[in-house]
């Protein structure tokens, strides 16, 4: 489409923010590109490849994801000394507020997908599996002798002796936990990891929230200690959860191949803990941003809050993920 | 900041680097005509195969490929970037914003797609084949059962995802922020609050399809069994999560519609437009509403009857803000001063056509009829009805509304009209038969049929046939139009025409609004 020179501005009047051309979201789209087809490539190699083939798909992925990470890297610098060059007006401040506010949303709706999952199995499959009402008749010929109860100890498949006993096509075999992650005997509570984690991500809330009261106050010191805890526990949270996906695998049973409970055990821990993960490295950049440039003022701290907001956020959902993934 | 006021860079850079709405808008649009004719191709290649019954020219398995990815291109890659390529030219200029908030973003929001198609249509290459579990991707057909290319496939649409979200916060940003002063909510124009709303639908179910199709990636590589009853999950269960994208999505697709025709009418009508108001309220009851009725796509499933109960009456409600919608478009044509213009065909075009695709809507959406209704033909006549009737024919009258201000040219006003009237023919023939032979038996997603269709299935060839041609003459009178069109000496260029968009230079400068316009 055709276009022309745009014509002067009017000294004296406000003007918007349009930033230059730039290379970062072409740099970000091959990254993105390459770590999604190689990533792609390794799950194929997996799963139909021929077993032991030389294949150069991890390469592709790292090259990648390393590709993608570098350029967000980029970007959130530019982003950031843009910032401390007092480019940003405060209406393209309130883009960014916006924009962040508007992510966590769409993040909130990720979570609402496996949550709704959870909660339509345990409600309506697993009765209807086991036969109950209209929509379970035809169940008590499918899987004849399968009970449900929650956490699921034994699948519709081993109900009835097995895949080669089950009379629909699946590629599966699904084998039960002999222990769930469900609390077990009051005497052994200090045992109980999800009760350690939802203390340690409850704390670094609050540590984060005293982190963010320094910075109002300009007490630097208050900051970075604080803001430094939370970074630490954080990281004690996803060690713990390391633990405790290594208790499932070696101790319980407990895996992904485990039937519905396993499947909406780590796909909803597992991306809880990608989240903690995620939020984590964001906090961490915060705080080297503060120690070591002594970024931010009491009044200009997007990247802080943002931060932690999303802190907030993945903490919520470990409360949701302790109330109905663990105890009820 | 006075040195960004400058022009576009040169040559390729301008595209490749853009961070201007214009231009990145452009590029959407460009890019979705060419998807447009990518999905338009394999809908040909299905009606050739449906022109007599007999198996005659491809495979029944690549035949499934092809409804696959007709259905995926056509949804994701033409109709969707069309409406965001519309709203970033337009929705900066129609508040008096400079640029949408957040430009490289934007910038990668676009640059994503490319690359994801690329992804995409090279499953058709890869051994096992493409995808040919039809565009809503139903476990077990897309899990158990489907080839390997299926990863591919689940990572294109996160990526596709991704794009979505990034463009839909941009939206909500700009249109939250950077409104002029005076462009109060109450005065944005109906094509800025449609897409606003819809922005919002993404925001909402974008993660929910990224669930879906995580949930499958899981299933078919590591071994989880969500939507596999022997492990105690359900393959019913994709089918919810499916939908609850799924439903919200079609009216992704119609809200902007809705937009485009609500600016039109009233300038060939010359008449403000009736009820704004409750276009408004219409358009975020429709939004709403989208949200509780997924389950209507699943009548047969086996649901419980007071969940069929509740589905269907939630569905039947939505026909009342629509018909508000349809009311409001034909008042306000009511004693306008009408003319008859290219856009101005398209739109009368999308109400009348509309108003079918949602009377069958209505039909579809009783539980007792669905019953017989239920993935046969009458289905597909009633979604093309909403889909090019609605979505792409108001797409066409958009373009032709705007082009002269985007490019400072006119088009052929001939060339328009015949290319409504033949668009318009050969949507009808290649449609209106598939309700007979959908009420009559014949089930969608076959390559082969009874030899009662016959006769109906040829008649719809031939109007697909013509459908597709008309859209050569769409590409070469919008290329003879940049290329060579006569310049527009108004930069109203319309004479009923209201908004900011037209107080501003034809074409439009590559920086429109610099300084933010005082709106009355």
């Amino acid at each position: 489409m055709a276009t022309q020179q745009g014509s002067a501005v009017p000294a004296g009047h406000e003007e918007y923010y349009v930033p230059e051309s730039s290379g970062m979201a072409i740099s970000a789209t091959i990254g993105l590109l390459l770590s999604i087809y190689g990533a792609a490539s390794v799950l194929n190699d997996m799963t139909f490849g021929e077993p032991g083939a030389e294949t150069n798909s991890w390469t592709i992925f790292i090259c990648g994801l390393f590709w993608f990470v570098a350029t967000l890297f980029m970007w959130f610098r530019t982003a950031i000394r843009e910032n401390r060059a007092g480019m940003n007006s405060a209406q393209l401040k309130k883009s960014y507020v916006l924009g962040m506010f508007w992510f966590i949303f769409s993040e909130v709706m990720f979570f609402f997908v496996f949550f709704s999952v959870l909660f339509y199995v345990r409600v309506l499959v697993g009765p209807w599996l086991a036969g109950e009402g209209e929509a379970g008749a035809m169940n008590h010929l499918l899987w004849p002798g399968f009970e449900f109860d929650w956490p699921t100890m034994q699948t519709p498949q081993e109900a009835v002796g097995g895949a080669a006993g089950q009379p629909i096509a699946n590629h599966g075999e699904f084998f039960s936990p002999h222990t769930s992650m469900a609390f077990g005997e009051v005497e052994h509570w200090w045992h109980w990891l999800p009760m350690w984690n939802t203390v340690i991500l409850l704390s670094s809330s609050v540590t984060v929230h005293i982190a963010h009261l320094g910075l109002l106050e300009n007490n630097r010191g208050k900051l970075n200690l604080w803001l430094g805890i939370t970074v630490a526990l954080a990281s004690v949270f996803l060690a713990l959860q390391v633990l405790e996906y290594h208790e499932a695998y070696t101790l319980y049973g407990l895996t992904l191949n485990s039937g519905i409970y396993g499947s909406t055990f780590f796909m909803l821990t597992g991306f809880h803990g990608f989240h903690v993960a995620m939020g984590m490295t964001m906090l961490l950049v915060q705080w080297l941003r503060s120690i070591r440039g002594g970024h931010f003022t009491a009044d200009d701290h997007f990247g802080f809050e943002a931060s932690s907001w999303y802190w907030h956020f993945v903490d919520v959902v470990w409360v949701m993920l302790f109330l109905f993934v663990y105890i009820f | 900041m006075g040195e960004h006021h400058h022009g576009p860079a040169k040559g390729l850079k301008r595209w490749i680097f853009a961070t201007n709405h214009k231009d990145i808008g452009t590029m959407y649009l460009w890019f979705s005509f060419a998807m447009f004719l990518l999905g338009g191709a394999f809908a040909m290649i299905i009606r050739a195969e449906l022109f007599q019954p007999g198996l005659q020219l491809v495979e029944p398995g690549f035949f499934n490929q092809m409804t696959t990815m007709h259905g995926l291109i056509m949804v994701f890659g033409a109709i969707m970037p069309s409406f965001v390529g519309l709203a970033n030219w337009m929705i900066p200029m129609m508040i008096g914003a400079p640029d949408m908030a957040l430009p490289r973003m934007n910038n990668l929001s676009f640059w994503i797609l490319p690359p994801t198609f690329l992804l995409l249509a090279s499953t058709l290459f890869m051994e096992g084949g493409a995808p040919a579990f039809g565009w809503t991707f139903y476990a077990p057909l897309s899990t158990t059962y489907a080839p390997p290319s299926v990863t591919f496939f689940i990572f294109a649409v996160h990526l596709l995802g991704l794009s979505s979200i990034m463009g839909s916060i941009n939206i909500v940003a700009t249109v939250w922020n950077l409104r002029a002063p005076g462009m109060t909510w109450m005065k944005m124009p109906l094509f800025v609050w449609t897409w606003f709303i819809t922005a919002y639908l993404l925001i909402a179910v974008m993660p929910v399809l990224a669930g879906a199709v995580t949930m499958m990636l899981m299933d078919i590589h590591f071994g989880t069994s969500f939507f596999s009853a022997a492990g105690g999950g359900d393959p019913v269960l994709f089918q919810h999560v499916f939908w609850f994208f799924g439903h919200p999505e079609v009216y992704i697709i119609i809200l902007p519609a809705f937009g485009v025709v609500s600016q039109i009418i009233p300038t060939f009508a010359r008449k403000p437009l009736f009820g704004y108001d409750s276009m408004v309220y219409a358009t975020a009851s429709i939004a709403f509403l989208s949200f509780i009725v997924w389950a209507h796509h699943m009548y047969t499933v086996g649901m419980p009857i007071a969940g069929e109960l509740f589905f269907m009456y939630a569905t039947l409600l939505i026909a009342v803000p629509t018909g508000v919608k349809v009311f409001n478009w034909i008042t306000t044509m009511w004693r306008g001063a009408m003319t008859f213009e290219t856009p101005m065909l398209f739109c009368i075009g999308f109400v009348v056509l509309f108003t079918l695709g949602g009377f069958t809507g209505v039909m579809l959406s009783m539980a007792p009829s669905d019953f017989q209704y239920h993935d046969s033909y009458f289905v597909v006549a009633h979604f093309h009805y909403v889909m090019v009737a609605g979505a792409v024919f108001s797409m066409t009258g958009a373009v032709y509304y705007w082009l002269p201000k985007w490019c400072g040219r006119m088009y052929s006003e001939p060339m328009g009209k015949i290319h409504f009237w033949i668009s318009f023919v050969g949507f009808n023939l290649a449609f209106f038969p598939q309700h007979f032979v959908g009420l009559a038996g014949m089930p969608r997603r076959i390559p082969d049929y009874a030899s009662q269709f016959a006769d109906f299935n040829m008649l719809s060839s031939v109007g697909a046939f013509i459908y597709g041609g008309s859209q050569i003459l769409f590409l070469y009178n919008v290329i003879s139009t940049i290329v060579a069109g006569k310049p527009v000496s108004d930069d109203k260029v319309w004479e009923g025409a209201e908004g900011l968009e037209w107080t501003v230079a034809t074409p439009a400068p590559f920086h429109t609004f610099a300084v933010p316009p005082r709106v009355k």
